[in-house]
């Protein structure tokens, strides 16, 4: 089969984050991990081009995956992969949406990136396979995603046992025993302990219900949070760049804006130029001073709470969520602004 | 921490994401690497546009919602910047 391969700027080798912003192009033949791949996939399949795209585009643009579809149809493409994306959230949300595109357009597509990667739900239906959590795991991603892909090609559906994650279309089979039994014996597995088993896995997000909202803020306690990983210049207490294990307060307590070089953000998940010029675009104090001073808000909370959520599990966010609830009610704040990138 | 009692604004440059996780109250940021900035704007637009940033997530938190909403901030200039 003719394959066409998606990939972001990095590993297309065009550049890093200062390539973000780089438009769809086509190159032939396989490219960085293509190359791999193809050894992988060896005689029957050959990979006649990457299309590239830079992740701030595609994460932001209208439009780019129809457009990357029809580079992809171009080149001649039987089939698309995309990824592995591992747990790169734009890139993951370019590839998820990319096979979804394709697959509903009638090309056979097939995304890679880890469970955990916040783009996934975005491929719908269509096949995305289990990647490992970085680029350190690329050779067994790639084995796993070769595999898929001859399977893709034969037209053989694939499961949850080829690393298939996320939906699965439906597809009626008959079973022997009677859904009464099976029902039963999930009662007893649970019941023995196994909280694991089902027949149907639910998603990781829970549903949460909406705090009532505040009657005016004109005096409210109100908190500043951020997951960008905004801290002292020099990383005092060593706050990580990505898959957080502790969150961290700074005092702004008498502080009126946030001052150029005094802080940085040390989130690996971007670049950080932009918000090291100028840190109130990570945390905005000055203008929540400003809404201070002019009565908008009542006061502004004394810390504010800090973490990176690069690369952060869910269990991991789900528990700061937790704690940050708790400190904040401790405190009296009443409502909170919380910067997300 | 809406769970908790307290109204939380999200402000993100990835607002699907944040729908699809179920954030209740959800204002647009200004990009992925500054969510309150706008390095594009002259410094003054800039700080004016993050002001009116804040005053739509004060917005949000005063506002009841059901389920993931999104509160677009005005973009426009404002009058004579």
């Amino acid at each position: 089969m003719r394959i066409a391969h998606y990939l972001n700027q990095f590993y297309a080798g065009l550049g890093g984050e200062e390539a973000a912003d780089l438009g769809p192009r086509v190159i032939d033949g396989p490219a960085g991990p293509g190359r791999l791949l193809q050894q992988l996939l060896g005689e029957q399949h050959r990979i006649v081009a990457t299309i590239v795209c830079g992740d701030d585009h595609a994460a932001t643009t209208p439009g780019v995956s129809a457009e990357l579809l029809g580079l992809a149809r171009a080149a001649g493409a039987e089939l698309l992969v995309a990824g592995p994306a591992f747990g790169s959230g734009r890139y993951g949300l370019a590839c998820a949406r990319l096979v979804a595109a394709a697959t509903a357009a009638g090309l056979p597509a097939l995304g890679s990136m880890h469970p955990d990667n916040p783009g996934l739900a975005e491929a719908g239906t269509a096949p995305v396979i289990a990647a490992g959590a970085t680029a350190r795991e690329m050779r067994p991603s790639l084995q796993r995603l070769a595999a898929a892909v001859a399977k893709l090609a034969t037209s053989e559906s694939l499961t949850a046992a080829d690393g298939r994650i996320a939906q699965v279309a439906r597809v009626g089979r008959l079973v022997e025993r009677r859904a009464a039994w099976r029902a039963v014996d999930l009662v007893l597995r649970r019941l023995g302990g196994d909280t694991e088993a089902t027949e149907i896995p639910v998603g990781g997000f829970d549903a949460v219900v909406p705090a009532a909202p505040l009657d005016k803020t004109a005096s409210a306690a109100v908190a500043l949070l951020t997951e960008g990983a905004l801290v002292p210049a020099g990383n005092p207490d060593r706050l990580e760049s990505a898959r957080a294990t502790r969150w961290l307060r700074y005092q702004i307590e008498g502080i009126e804006e946030l001052a150029t070089g005094a802080w940085e953000s040390v989130d690996g998940g971007f670049a950080t130029v932009a918000a090291n010029a100028d840190p109130n675009r990570m945390l905005p104090l000055d203008a929540a001073r400003e809404l201070e001073r002019d009565g908008a808000i009542g006061r502004l909370h004394g810390e504010f709470l800090v973490t990176v959520g690069n690369g952060t599990s869910v269990a991991t966010a789900r528990r700061f969520g937790v704690e940050w609830a708790a400190e904040l009610r401790k405190a009296g704040v009443q409502a909170a602004i919380l910067t997300a990138t | 921490m809406e769970r908790a009692g307290i109204p939380t604004a999200l402000v993100t440059n990835l607002v699907t994401i944040a729908e699809q996780v179920g954030a209740p109250r959800i204002v647009p940021g200004g990009g992925i690497p500054y969510p309150a900035g706008n390095p594009a704007l002259s410094p003054q637009a800039e700080r004016a546009w993050r002001r009116r940033l804040l005053e739509r997530a004060l917005v949000a938190v005063t506002t009841h919602v059901d389920r993931p909403t999104v509160f677009e901030v005005d973009t426009a200039e404002p009058a004579g910047a």
